[in-house]
């Protein structure tokens, strides 16, 4: 159990590729971290910094109080949970769990007593006896998560350990995870590209983007002021509309390139004139009963059953697509609904993509 | 499910299995049927009077210090040309496994004494260790060591062992090197978060989970330094001095052609072909359903 410190941390690949743009983290003590971002993003090439399996340029990473750039990954007092689980396939599950703690000259009633109270944590006491290629992907994921338990480490580090099961796996070892982190404290980093998951799962997320990190927040201060048009496209499923425009006279409202307009709940009068990119969420976007808003012209429907899913374009805006959704069902065989926004709309600097 | 093919003409299969079997019954069947009944003849040098002896030849060999020597030589050599050139292998293979630049280039070089004939790779040892001429010798005295392969049994083993699994380093390089490569590099770094030292990772991990290319090289050695080494010791030592390096392939060559021996020499050929089948059926039954590629 410790805090965990990024300062600045960049990396910079021999052939000068810049992956990590300098990052700075503070993880408090018992925290379970997200970075979450698309593919190539750094946010595996992070993890394994801190795990010790890539040399780190710049900058310094600190585990409980000790400046570990130049240990060695076993010296790190770190464990790491990999995607394709990397279990010994020629050792038993047993010895699989037992093999770190071995390897530190642990006593044998003590690697037993550690190897046992983990596989009663995690359910694996039958399977002890059995080799990795006899376990289905959920029991092997949960070997790999008591081969991290037993070493009782100051971080478990997780590099997209579900992205290997089904769906329906992958929602329940979620909630496994996450309960096993609760319970243990451990400070966590856990690296998806799954923003439900990261979303689910975070104490606070890192939103990555190419080597940066463009937010870090809890999941509802992310959702509700995304600091980037990418953060607020990232976040959140269906992701969140952005549509061009240019505040009016008096910050009172932005008027669309698509010729419709928008009300501001609370008036910006120091941005009028100004080209902003509009967000709002599918949920935050509702029909009108008495025929104000915007003509959304539809292209399909998705019934979810809870929800449906409006897709289309505005009334004079044929490149953007927009999403509604709703709560409940959807009258079929209509070809345009009148929507409007209701309070939650962000404004972004269409130049930088920056909140304003 | 394996596909059935079926010919409308009933004689076409047959038509198209001929060459191979042709091949097979002129070059196996043929001179293997000769071979057991020319082990059971007693013929003299010139092949004037023969007498069919059933079993004798075998009985004469089996009781021959001679040829128990070159079965305790043969074995010798096979599990110390297996030895060698499978560990110098492995150690090449694991350290062209960690170079990131040039691997190509050291790949091509230590495929290349694959591409050297037997004979051409006993002389070109024969000479490095040569007493007179020899710079591996030269060196060898200055160490204080007086290396003579013409007369010191010994000496000419390991020459001919340390020619011999030159040439199938490249080989067992290949294989390993394939082996290590399909390693997942997730369980190298696994093993060395849960602290296993690099020497530590190999011996627990690497080296078990390559042990099926292991066991299947340790059979294609053995049956290579068998069968394939005729050309190196020919070249070199030819069997001496005193019958130190006198392997079984070399005595079927020296008693039936030099000797003169053709029904005892025969007799050994049954020996040798009878060892094959019994490597071949070991490989078929362990190895080609162990070994997933």
């Amino acid at each position: 159990m410790a805090e965990l410190h990024l300062n600045g941390v960049q990396k910079i690949y021999p052939n000068g590729f810049h992956a990590i743009h300098g990052i700075d983290l503070d993880v408090t003590d018992g925290e379970f971290i997200v970075l979450v971002g698309p593919s190539g993003c750094g946010k595996s090439t992070l993890l394994r910094m801190v795990a010790g399996l890539e040399t780190i340029s710049d900058g310094a990473v600190d585990i409980g109080g000790r400046v570990v750039n130049q240990l060695e990954p076993a010296d790190r007092d770190i464990a790491m949970v990999f995607q394709n689980y990397a279990l010994y396939p020629h050792m038993k599950v047993y010895d699989n769990m037992a093999y770190g703690l071995r390897n530190r000259g642990m006593a044998k009633d003590e690697i037993d007593r550690r190897v046992r109270e983990a596989a009663g944590i995690l359910e694996l006491e039958p399977l002890l006896d059995r080799r990795p290629n006899q376990l289905s992907g959920g029991q092997r994921q949960r070997v790999a998560m008591g081969r991290a338990i037993v070493r009782e480490p100051s971080v478990f580090l997780f590099d997209e350990p579900l992205s290997n099961l089904d769906a329906k796996l992958r929602v329940q070892m979620r909630v496994e995870i996450k309960r096993l982190q609760r319970r243990l404290g451990i400070t966590s980093l856990y690296v998806t590209h799954d923003q439900v998951e990261a979303m689910t799962m975070a104490d606070r997320l890192v939103v990555m983007n190419g080597g940066r990190a463009e937010q870090i927040g809890t999941p509802i201060e992310l959702y509700d002021n995304p600091a980037t048009t990418f953060v607020a496209t990232f976040i959140g499923s269906p992701s969140m509309n952005l549509l061009e425009g240019t505040v009016a006279e008096g910050g009172v409202s932005v008027a669309l390139d698509s010729g419709a307009s928008i009300d501001l709940p609370d008036p910006r009068p120091e941005l009028a004139g100004r080209p902003v990119t509009l967000g709002v969420r599918p949920e935050h976007l509702t029909p009108t009963a008495d025929g104000s808003g915007m003509t959304l012209r539809l292209d399909l429907v998705e019934q979810l059953g809870a929800d449906t899913l409006l897709h289309g374009h505005l009334d004079g805006d044929e490149r953007r697509l927009v999403t509604v959704r709703l709560n409940g069902h959807f009258a079929p065989g209509q070809e345009s609904v009148r929507v409007a926004a209701t309070s939650a709309v962000h404004l972004f600097d269409r130049e930088s993509g920056g909140r304003i | 499910m394996i596909k059935r093919v079926t010919f409308r003409n009933r004689w076409l299969p047959y038509l198209l299995l001929l060459p191979q079997l042709a091949v097979t019954v002129v070059f196996f069947l043929w001179p293997a049927a000769q071979a057991l009944y020319q082990s059971m003849l007693v013929e003299d040098a010139f092949g004037l009077s023969t007498e069919f002896v059933w079993f004798e030849n075998f009985e004469e060999l089996f009781a021959d210090p001679l040829y128990l020597e070159a079965f305790l030589n043969t074995v010798v050599f096979s599990f110390s040309v297996a030895f060698v050139s499978m560990s110098a292998a492995l150690l090449l293979a694991v350290m062209a496994d960690r170079t990131i630049k040039g691997t190509t280039a050291y790949k091509t070089l230590l495929i290349w004494p694959y591409a050297v004939a037997p004979a051409v790779a006993g002389v070109l040892w024969f000479f490095m260790f040569n007493p007179v001429v020899g710079i591996l010798a030269y060196v060898l005295r200055g160490v204080g060591y007086d290396w003579n392969h013409y007369l010191d049994g010994g000496d000419a083993m390991t020459l001919v062992v340390i020619a011999a699994s030159w040439k199938q380093i490249s080989y067992n390089f290949l294989f390993f090197l394939a082996g290590l490569q399909a390693i997942p590099r997730s369980l190298i770094e696994a093993a060395a978060i849960d602290g296993a030292s690099p020497f530590k990772r190999f011996w627990t991990i690497i080296f078990p989970l390559l042990s099926p290319t292991t066991f299947f090289l340790l059979v294609v050695n053995v049956v290579y330094a068998f069968f394939d080494t005729f050309g190196i010791i020919h070249a070199t030592t030819e069997g001496g001095p005193a019958g130190a390096t006198q392997i079984l392939v070399y005595k079927v060559f020296s008693d039936g052609f030099i000797g003169l021996d053709l029904g005892g020499s025969a007799a050994q050929s049954v020996v040798l072909m009878a060892i094959v089948i019994g490597l071949t059926v070991v490989q078929f039954r362990y190895i080609e359903r162990k070994v997933e590629y």
